[in-house]
């Protein structure tokens, strides 16, 4: 990396970062994203604001999530130790929730009575449904139909909570198609309803408040490693699918030169087969949902279908400051495939009796590559973005199990 | 002078409005396209505007979404929708086409290369909805070395300063989405509808095309007594959807529509 840009100066005032980001929409929501882009710029310094998001974050959430040693696994793997952020003790299960207790505070102030989200496994949907159902708010959620297919345990979650679940049958029936009818949704209905976004893409203001929300992770985790490990990591790995839980976990390292990143995208069927989901491994920059950022595209600039066993990372675009990220190198975006990430899936289970969200296997998958070629006095910081309850009919229905 | 600059004052000086269609280009074939936008322009369309098909139209209801899927089901690409204004111009060189889509075809040809091609094809202008005019400092001067206008939209929801903004950004005209909602929602008002065309003539220079629920000859009159020019598509789209093996009967139907609200509109 040549220079290293001032990252807490990104995006700048119309949310880009370099040519990723802005602000793509049409004109009808252009008023509301000013409105939000304000009303977030007035409050996220305001302190009764920081102290409302604290406050649910260590009461509700159940913050801070802990920084847990893997021992066992370190030690079967030969290299280095690694450490597990344990957002799948979160309420609810994943780090989703920081950013809907966020987006949530925010649609209190502006006074919107119905929030709407598009969700991929499901996880986003259901911390939605959670704080909407707390604050007494209307809640609709876009899933595309494939996802509520493969993900029926977070839709009825979703509607024990009292939210609709909204199947979407167009396109290809996952993530971007929820989020193309969200966008619609919120395009007829701006007046009296926020639209919550579970990721770090869309149009500005939402990349920068949504990791602004999640970085809670990384700050936690660095200090928890100065404290646990007496110093920094020397590498964190995180999944990327819009790539909220990686940018959460990143960003607060961005400026610790010694800190190697590495975002780990899916790679479905793999890479070389053209069936996965990894942008910024094999895709290029173009214009989708609001905002600049790698694409999944052909010839034409029409989006191509993704694949991945993991309905959250199952997207063909990424986050903006991912986009920038990578042709900056300070992150490292590299991939896994469905069977190497099913595989980690089951050795976390059966060596840590902890048992990750498919998503997160993805991370877990490129970190069992990368500890053995470290040291032992070398530490990884694995965000473990969510638990895999969720996926346990997935992983049964592999093993060709039945319920 | 431009096609679109100067039908539009040929059309003040006859005190009548302009009557634009939109058809998704290669919808439901490659075929159709090119004899619908003859027959349009015969049953009194003014200025044409082509949808180039996007698998993600994420401002369209569902009846410009399915145009687009069927478009792109059988490979429509705007390297094809261009070959279609070109040979639409063997026959027309009056008649202003507009090009109507999303930002990212466009971008994956590249700005000088698209506007090159478009504008040797016989484009006239291009409005791409999810660009609005803070983003597009970057392609306006490429699309105006080229001649090409940039048509950007209003919303009921735009501000003031926002209208004279979009007012000096663009050209050609200027389309005022009637209401909040995706393309063929559900119907006007056209009492609203007037008052806010009132506020942007008072804003920005250029003619006002309206568009969102306008469905038959009733509400294109409606809306042609208080805009510039009234803009029909998920209503014709609808005709394709119908007939998708029938050229015939779509370009009979489309026609039969379009010149009931020409007749209307010029009572």
């Amino acid at each position: 990396m040549s220079e290293r840009p001032d990252f807490s100066a990104f995006p700048d005032a119309r949310g880009h970062f370099g040519q990723f980001g802005g602000c793509f929409v049409s004109e009808t929501l252009m008023g509301a994203l000013d409105d939000l882009a304000a009303m977030y710029e007035r409050l996220k310094d305001d302190p009764q604001f920081r102290a409302d998001f604290d406050y649910d974050l260590a009461h509700y959430v159940g913050r801070p999530s802990p920084l847990y040693l893997a021992e066992r696994w370190s030690k079967q793997l030969g290299g280095a130790k690694i450490w597990l952020k344990r957002e799948d003790l979160n309420h609810t299960g994943a780090h989703k929730v920081n950013n809907t207790i966020g987006q949530a505070l925010l649609a209190k102030h502006m006074g919107k009575p119905r929030v709407i989200a598009e969700t991929g496994a499901g996880q986003h949907g259901v911390a939605t449904a959670t704080v909407a159902a707390r604050l007494g708010l209307e809640c609709q959620v876009y899933m595309g139909a494939e996802d509520v297919e493969r993900q029926k345990l977070n839709v009825y979650r979703m509607r024990l909570l009292g939210a609709e679940v909204i199947p979407v049958t167009s396109g290809s029936k996952t993530l971007k198609d929820a989020m193309n009818e969200a966008m619609r949704d919120w395009v007829t209905n701006v007046d009296d309803t926020f639209y919550i976004i579970g990721t770090v893409a869309g149009p500005h203001p939402y990349p920068l408040l949504v990791r602004d929300f999640q970085c809670v992770i990384g700050r936690e985790a660095r200090e928890q490693s100065l404290k646990q490990a007496g110093k920094l990591p020397d590498a964190l790995v995180a999944c990327v699918g819009g790539g909220s839980n990686a940018i959460g976990l990143f960003h607060p390292f961005l400026n610790d030169d010694g800190v190697a990143m590495y975002g780990v995208e899916a790679a479905g069927d793999g890479i070389e087969t053209g069936r996965h989901a990894a942008p910024l491994s094999a895709g290029r920059p173009g214009v989708l949902h609001g905002n600049r950022t790698y694409l999944m595209e052909d010839d034409n600039g029409q989006i191509i279908e993704t694949h991945s066993v993991s309905a959250g990372l199952d997207y063909p675009g990424v986050g903006p400051e991912h986009s920038w990220l990578k042709d900056l190198g300070r992150v490292k975006y590299v991939s896994a495939d469905d069977k190497e990430a099913l595989s980690a899936f089951r050795e976390l289970t059966q060596v840590e009796g902890i048992m990750p969200a498919l998503e997160s296997a993805h991370a877990l998958a490129y970190a069992r590559k990368l500890a053995p070629t470290m040291s032992p006095d070398q530490d990884i910081v694995i965000n473990l973005s969510g638990r895999g309850d969720k996926d346990i009919l997935t992983v049964a229905a592999i093993d060709g199990i039945e319920f | 002078m431009r096609r679109i600059e100067s039908c539009f004052q040929r059309l003040a000086e006859q005190k009548r409005k302009a009557l634009i269609p939109f058809v998704t280009a290669g919808d439901s074939s490659k075929e159709v396209t090119v004899p619908l936008m003859h027959a349009m322009v015969e049953a009194g369309a003014d200025i044409i505007e082509l949808g180039v098909p996007f698998s993600d139209p994420m401002a369209d209801g569902p009846v410009i979404q399915k145009a687009c899927e069927r478009a792109l089901a059988h490979g429509t690409s705007t390297h094809d929708v261009l070959a279609m204004v070109k040979e639409f111009r063997e026959r027309d060189t009056q008649t202003p086409v507009v090009l109507m889509g999303y930002l990212n075809p466009v971008e994956a040809l590249g700005y000088e290369s698209f506007a090159k091609a478009a504008s040797q094809a016989g484009v006239d202008g291009i409005l791409l909805v999810d660009l609005p005019p803070e983003e597009a400092l970057e392609i306006k001067p490429v699309m105006d070395a080229h001649e090409l206008d940039m048509i950007f939209l209003v919303a009921p929801t735009t501000s003031d300063a926002r209208i004279k903004l979009i007012g000096k950004a663009g050209s050609g005209y200027l389309y005022y989405v009637s209401l909040k909602g995706v393309t063929g929602s559900a119907s006007l008002n056209v009492d609203e509808v007037a008052g806010r065309v009132e506020t942007i003539r008072n804003l920005a220079q250029l003619p006002i095309g309206v568009g969102f629920g306008i469905k038959d000859a009733e509400s294109a009159q409606a809306v042609s007594r208080v805009s510039d020019g009234v803009v029909v598509g998920s209503a014709l789209v609808n005709q394709i959807a119908a007939n998708p093996d029938n050229p015939g009967a779509i370009n009979k139907a489309i026609s039969d529509i379009l010149a009931a609200m020409r007749n209307a509109m010029d009572q």
